[in-house]
């Protein structure tokens, strides 16, 4: 299958390295990866924080560049995060209407259709829970919420995970509350954001991973830069790098 | 996410049609949540108290195999309901007026006041007896009647509580960390749903009755009302039914209240009302499910939103009913209150989608500003700056770029140079991801070659 990587804005400046696990993983598979270079970032950030009005002009360009690419042949768009794929899925059409343009909105919801967070793209779409991999360490995985309650991936991520040669996967504890990132909710209410952090990270700690994991670098990014900064030794990984077999 | 904008809502600031009353706190929420967070013990608490009821919930909850079709029967009768919500009141008038009572209009929680202590006065006594209800704290009736030499005597035991200490719930449902009550009617049938029993002795024993009710609260069917039986002690207090049910209808000669008022509160509704995506918070029943699964509530507990309606439903409903303002309004920043995880949204048993209603204040908050002030904030200049960076691919890539180089600005995960608030709230606690010498798209080109 052809597919579009939607690599994200952060996975493309901050943490290259999930991307190119995904491309590693999908081209491992037998699939075609495209990367449409003109992609830049979904607006997410933009219209959660309360400026629709700027987040519209991203949502074009975005609506644009893979509305292209699935007239080039592409039958899926994948993205390495639940948050990004969710505001694709979720937000972008809304968006379009909210500015009262309905024909944005309409090509948006022909995009969302085919966007796809990495484990539903493998599990759903490609049909494989076991990719190939080899990971031998001790892991604890953290479903994010927007991976959670707005796409539902449900058990897929772990569905894969556990198909990994060598990997001690371990459940966290009150897995599925909130690490307390929310985008500029972690800076805006930093105390409060903290305070769910380091009960995130008590979670962690508890399961004696060495690894902490997730479908967002965004939450993980978050997560892992509580735990380095209490020196932990606790690394966050990426999902789609543990299914590279990267480690 | 199927709300569709027929336009641009309206966002006046604070009119003649916002409420008031204990609807406002005397600091933004992150000021007032730091006080909280210090509170060790106050989040112990609030931890136990949370996950005990989350526990009794889900229990219940998963026992009912049409529960998701309850949610949905809920959620349509809510927004049928406040498509007609004009005539349905005006019915409900009729029929209570026919059986023997008396409605009042209340503007406002001064004007509710006005009435009830009016309508107390006039029978010449300094005292009344009280069943818990969100409207009454809303409009302070106690400290209203207090100021008027009337003693307001809680009978819910909680409340009764709080009151001798003079303090100030912090939840809807469990005031000493509070039990629910919903005024419903079958054309002109109020119906007050209780654990105690203090309601139904309050209902029946006096002389003379009043009422004060949210003018959303209006149930247009007893079979509507059936379903909101259903969802409302589940979602509350993890029971399957709760104990007390009471249901009454005007004035029966020689038979319980021989007078009775029903007085009808505005205080900000219409005006939530006329928000289309925003009317949605006017669903609520007060169940309080979306505060006890919220992990910023539990974390901060309900006084740090300095409303009587706290946590995710209080977020968005309180600053409709007193109106963004685009400034430092402490409800301003309720909107903001939230991690958008949307635990709230699974629970809630009339299907209000609090994360969309958040993002959508969020809008309402900063467009109010942008109306109000010739100068963006420092924040809406950093957004319009990044959207520009990223409405363009080169653009884009040089960004990037410049984030590699930037790296070595970052020692050990913290920057050499102290970054300026807010920015420091990250780095207080976080360390900063190390930007990778080449970013993903000069990887791809580097590698791969260009791309169409």
């Amino acid at each position: 299958m052809r597919i579009a990587l939607f690599v994200t804005c952060l996975g493309d400046v901050l943490f290259p390295e999930v991307g190119k696990a995904t491309v590693t993983v999908l081209e491992r598979l037998g699939h075609e990866v495209v990367f449409p270079a003109a992609q830049t970032c979904c607006g997410q950030m933009h219209t959660n924080t309360g400026y629709q009005g700027d987040a519209v002009g991203l949502v074009h360009h975005h609506v644009d560049v893979f509305g292209a690419a699935l007239a080039d042949g592409c039958e899926a768009i994948v993205a390495p995060s639940g948050s990004c794929a969710g505001s694709v899925r979720h937000q972008h059409a809304e968006v379009a209407r909210r500015a009262g343009d309905e024909v944005l909105a309409v090509r948006a919801e022909a995009v969302a259709a085919r966007t796809y967070e990495l484990s539903e793209l493998l599990v759903d779409v490609l049909g494989v829970t076991d990719v190939g991999a080899s990971y031998p360490h001790r892991v604890t995985y953290h479903p994010t919420c927007h991976s959670l309650r707005l796409l539902r991936v449900g058990d897929r991520p772990l569905q894969l995970l556990r198909a990994v040669r060598g990997i001690d996967l371990v459940e966290l504890p009150a897995a599925d509350t909130c690490c307390g990132f929310g985008g500029t909710f972690s800076i805006k209410n930093a105390d409060t954001s903290t305070a769910m952090l380091a009960d995130k990270m008590s979670s962690v700690l508890a399961t004696s991973a060495e690894v902490v994991t997730a479908g967002d670098s965004s939450c993980l990014m978050h997560i892992g830069g509580g735990l380095s900064r209490l020196k932990t030794g606790v690394k966050p990984v990426h999902l789609a790098q543990i299914l590279a077999g990267e480690s | 996410m199927s709300s569709v904008f027929l336009g641009l809502p309206g966002v006046p600031g604070p009119g003649a049609d916002t409420g008031v009353g204990h609807l406002t706190g005397d600091r933004p929420f992150p000021a007032a949540a730091r006080d909280a967070l210090g509170n060790s013990r106050l989040r112990r608490n609030l931890a136990h108290a949370t996950s005990t009821i989350r526990g009794k919930r889900a229990r219940v909850v998963g026992e009912v195999p049409d529960w998701e079709a309850l949610r949905d029967a809920g959620s349509a009768i809510k927004t049928a309901t406040m498509a007609r919500l004009p005539e349905l009141l005006e019915q409900l008038e009729a029929n209570v007026t026919a059986r023997g009572g008396v409605v009042h209009w209340a503007r406002d929680a001064a004007e509710a006041n006005r009435i009830v202590t009016a309508l107390v006065q006039a029978k010449g006594v300094d005292e009344v007896v009280k069943v818990k209800s969100m409207a009454t704290q809303e409009i302070g009736l106690n400290e209203a009647l207090e100021a008027a030499g009337i003693a307001a005597l809680e009978t819910d035991l909680a409340e009764l509580i709080v009151q001798l200490a003079h303090d100030k719930p912090s939840h809807i449902l469990v005031p000493a960390i509070h039990r629910g009550r919903a005024e419903i009617r079958e054309i002109g049938t109020l119906t007050v749903v209780e654990s105690e029993g203090n309601g139904r002795m309050c209902l029946t024993l006096p002389e003379t009755l009043i009422t004060v009710m949210g003018i959303e609260k209006v149930v247009p069917t007893w079979r509507d009302l059936e379903v909101f039986l259903q969802l409302l002690p589940r979602s509350s207090t993890g029971e399957r039914m709760n104990p007390y049910t009471s249901t009454w209808a005007g004035v029966t000669p020689g038979d319980g209240p021989q007078e009775f008022h029903l007085v009808l509160l505005d205080n900000g509704r219409t005006r939530a009302l006329a928000d289309e995506v925003g009317r949605a918070a006017l669903h609520c029943i007060r169940c309080s499910a979306c505060l006890n699964v919220c992990p910023v509530y539990e974390r901060t507990g309900g006084h740090a939103y300095g409303s009587v309606y706290p946590g995710p439903i209080g977020a968005v409903l309180t600053p409709q009913l007193t109106g963004l303002t685009g400034g430092s309004d402490p409800n301003d920043s309720l909107p903001y209150a939230s991690s958008l995880c949307g635990a709230c949204y699974d629970v809630c048993p009339v299907k209000i989608n609090i994360p969309d209603l958040l993002v959508q204040l969020r809008a309402e908050h900063t467009e109010a500003h942008a109306g109000a002030h010739r100068v963006p904030t420092p924040e809406a200049a950093a957004m319009a700056a990044a959207a520009w960076v990223m409405a363009e691919p080169s653009r884009f890539a040089t960004a990037g770029r410049a984030a590699s180089a930037g790296r070595h600005g970052i020692r050990k995960g913290r920057p050499m140079l102290p970054l300026p608030p807010p920015l420091s709230g990250w780095t207080a606690s976080r360390d900063l991801p190390s930007p990778p010498r080449e970013t993903f798209r000069d990887w791809w080109a580097r590698t791969r070659g260009e791309q169409p």
